[in-house]
């Protein structure tokens, strides 16, 4: 793959979630949408800041489940009633009752893998190589004690010297390029 | 729950006490004068240490040494068969049983702790859980190998998943066996997921802090490249919650399954109702012993008592009381009821269970598992004293095995026709078998704590008062002097 032209985009730096969430919020109303908050644990009010809402994990995990709740309870079915018919007891065949149990530990299995796994798709991982590991403050920043806001090139509004002086008006700690 | 706090506790001076929050008068979850870094510095310094305490090195060796017990009588068994074992007729259900459901009991806690703990938004448990998930694990480990021993040709143990084969056979799903089937091979992966992906953020924390390249290239790998951007995490959450969500009741079918086991069975002491919630209290009662048993060494070897403080000892000793108390309960109903249902043969099982040849082990669970401990937690005192709870937590888990093997024994040496009559007697193998199972659980958990983050850092960062987002943006200075 060829090097991609210019820089991913300017990396700023800050001390507090405060800041970094007021950042955001302005960089919002200023008109820049390509952008994303790195923090090194949840920080809700930076996902209001970016108007994050579309979260579909959870529908991934109910479509899981019921994709297990069916499985399970088909299988169960067309084994004991069709393929390996056996008597238990004098119990009839689609002695459904017994059934549940073994549909719902799938429901749970199967909504739990999706919830997890699908978290990970949507989310792109696994994903080892990003530009912004070539900044040199973002690794053991962004995944300890500081909080970043990347404004990201490809915003039609992103041209390097006015969105660094927009950045620098909130005194972060640094403003660094960052390159593809 | 209302406690007392150490504030009206005549012997804890409240101002010299620093672990003493003063607005609350509680015992702090975290040591005060604590930050983003110190804490990730902290946790990750244990992993990402060159030097490996020689403690560590001892305790793995001994470890590794009871553990060699467990492969000598697994190939034994597997040269002999299960006939080197106690089990025969009538005891039909010995060690295997036993130690398969004492185990998968202790695992309960871990999920406890990390799925309905957080549901109910205790942060305590921050401090606590990923170590409680990996004992969870571990102990499903232990307890998976004895029916899988048990079934006497192991090598075919993929029989009990139904699959398309050319014998045209499938499982028989009226059996609570083959429920047990998909109920611990469930909560086994389920249980692996949750555990993975809570340590992602952290894998990227020690990815970003290591020196070495082998440590850089095998903590990137397992955080997947992880970068802490808003978007993940808040999809990451959710997932979290969902699969706390999905595990409370996980955590509770798993025991209620196992319990169906006997519950189903149609034999005096065990065809009984009560099994199912009894189980499940039982199973966290000796699961939350097991985290102080491991708990109360951790924090004095790794000195964690700033992060796992004596609110959380406190806390875990309260969960044992009321579980204890609900044990408590079950023991009682079902003394009633083997009188109440004016069955002769329930009543026969109750007086043999207590005064019949092995009468004794009745009597050591209901000193162990009740007499000791239930007399004691009510102590403010000795629930914060470390010493004591880790003592107690040995009763309490003696207690739990007694039970099960009460429950499994009793019941099936002498049942309802007397020429069938028999007793049941553990060979060595049984017990090496049994013993080689701590020393396997004990070293995989001296593995996790020395390469795997035992605490989770970016949910310890989340309980620290910096975490607070002041609106209009404070500054950094602004925002340590209001903490202070």
């Amino acid at each position: 793959m060829p090097p991609r032209e210019g820089i991913y985009g300017l990396l700023a730096e800050f001390n507090t979630p405060g800041e970094l969430v007021l950042a955001t919020e302005q960089a919002r109303a200023e008109g820049y949408r390509r952008m994303e908050c790195y923090t090194p644990y949840p920080v809700e009010e930076a996902a209001e800041a970016l108007h994050f809402h579309k979260n579909r994990v959870p529908l991934v995990c109910l479509l899981g489940g019921l994709l297990g709740v069916t499985t399970a309870f088909l299988m169960e079915t067309w084994i004991t009633v069709w393929s390996y018919p056996m008597n238990i007891a004098g119990r009839p065949l689609f002695s459904w009752p017994a059934f549940i149990i073994p549909a719902y530990e799938w429901t749970i299995l199967f909504a739990g893998l999706s919830a997890a796994f699908g978290m990970l798709a949507l989310n792109g991982l696994p994903q080892l190589y990003h530009p912004l590991f070539n900044a040199p403050n973002f690794r053991d920043g962004a995944t300890t004690d500081k909080f970043f806001l990347c404004l990201e090139a490809h915003d039609p509004k992103f041209s390097i010297l006015e969105t660094r002086a927009f950045l620098e008006q909130f005194s972060p700690v640094s403003v660094v390029e960052v390159e593809h | 729950m209302a406690t007392k706090s150490p504030i009206q506790d005549p012997n804890v001076d409240p101002v010299l006490d620093p672990m003493i929050d003063p607005r609350t008068g509680e015992y702090a979850v975290i040591a005060p004068g604590h930050n983003f870094k110190s804490v990730t510095q902290k946790i990750a310094g244990i992993v990402l240490t060159s030097n490996t305490p020689l403690g560590w090195f001892g305790g793995l060796a001994v470890a590794g040494g009871v553990a060699t017990f467990l492969i000598i009588a697994v190939t034994w068994l597997f040269l002999k068969g299960v006939g080197i074992w106690g089990v025969t007729i009538p005891g039909a259900w010995g060690f295997a049983i036993i130690n398969f459901v004492w185990w998968i009991g202790i695992g309960h806690a871990g999920t406890l702790i990390s799925a309905i703990l957080l549901l109910f938004k205790q942060t305590w448990r921050n401090s606590i859980n990923r170590f409680a998930e990996a004992m969870t694990i571990f102990a499903v480990v232990c307890a998976g190998m004895f029916p899988l021993l048990h079934v006497g040709r192991p090598w075919l143990g993929y029989w009990l998943f139904p699959y398309p084969n050319t014998m045209n056979v499938w499982p028989q799903f009226r059996s609570p066996l083959a429920w047990d089937v998909f109920a611990v091979s469930t909560y086994a992966t389920i249980s692996v997921v949750f555990w993975y992906i809570g340590m992602i953020p952290d894998f990227g924390t020690l990815r970003d802090r290591a020196v070495s390249p082998v440590a850089k290239y095998f903590y990137g790998m397992m955080s997947m490249g992880w970068r802490g951007s808003t978007r993940h995490w808040i999809r990451y959450e959710t997932a979290s919650l969902l699969l706390a969500g999905l595990s409370t009741p996980l955590v509770l079918s798993v025991h209620t399954v196992i319990s169906f086991d006997f519950a189903v069975a149609a034999m005096a002491g065990w065809h009984t109702t009560i099994f199912p919630p009894y189980f499940v209290a039982g199973a966290i009662y000796s699961g939350f012993a097991m985290v102080i048993t491991l708990a109360v060494p951790i924090r004095k070897f790794y000195h964690l008592e700033d992060l796992v403080t004596l609110r959380h000892l406190d806390n875990m000793a309260k969960v044992m009381l009321g579980t204890g108390c609900i044990v408590g309960y079950g023991y009682c109903m079902e003394v009633f009821m083997s009188w109440y249902s004016a069955s002769h043969w329930e009543f026969f099982m109750m007086w043999n269970r207590m005064f019949g040849p092995m009468g004794w082990a009745y009597w050591v669970l209901i000193l162990t598992n009740l007499a000791i401990p239930l007399t004691t937690l009510w102590s403010r005192k000795l629930r914060v004293n470390a010493l004591y709870l880790f003592l107690l937590s040995f009763v309490i888990n003696t207690g739990m095995w007694f039970e099960r093997f009460v429950i499994v024994v009793t019941s099936l040496y002498r049942d309802y026709l007397p020429s069938s009559w028999g007793t049941y007697r553990a060979t060595r193998w049984d017990y090496m078998t049994f013993i080689g199972t701590w020393g396997l659980f004990t070293f995989l958990f001296l593995l996790f704590v020395r390469f795997l983050p035992m605490i989770p850092m970016s949910e310890i960062r989340m309980m620290l008062p910096q975490t607070k987002v002041h609106k209009g943006g404070a500054d950094a200075e602004t925002v340590a002097k209001e903490t202070v």
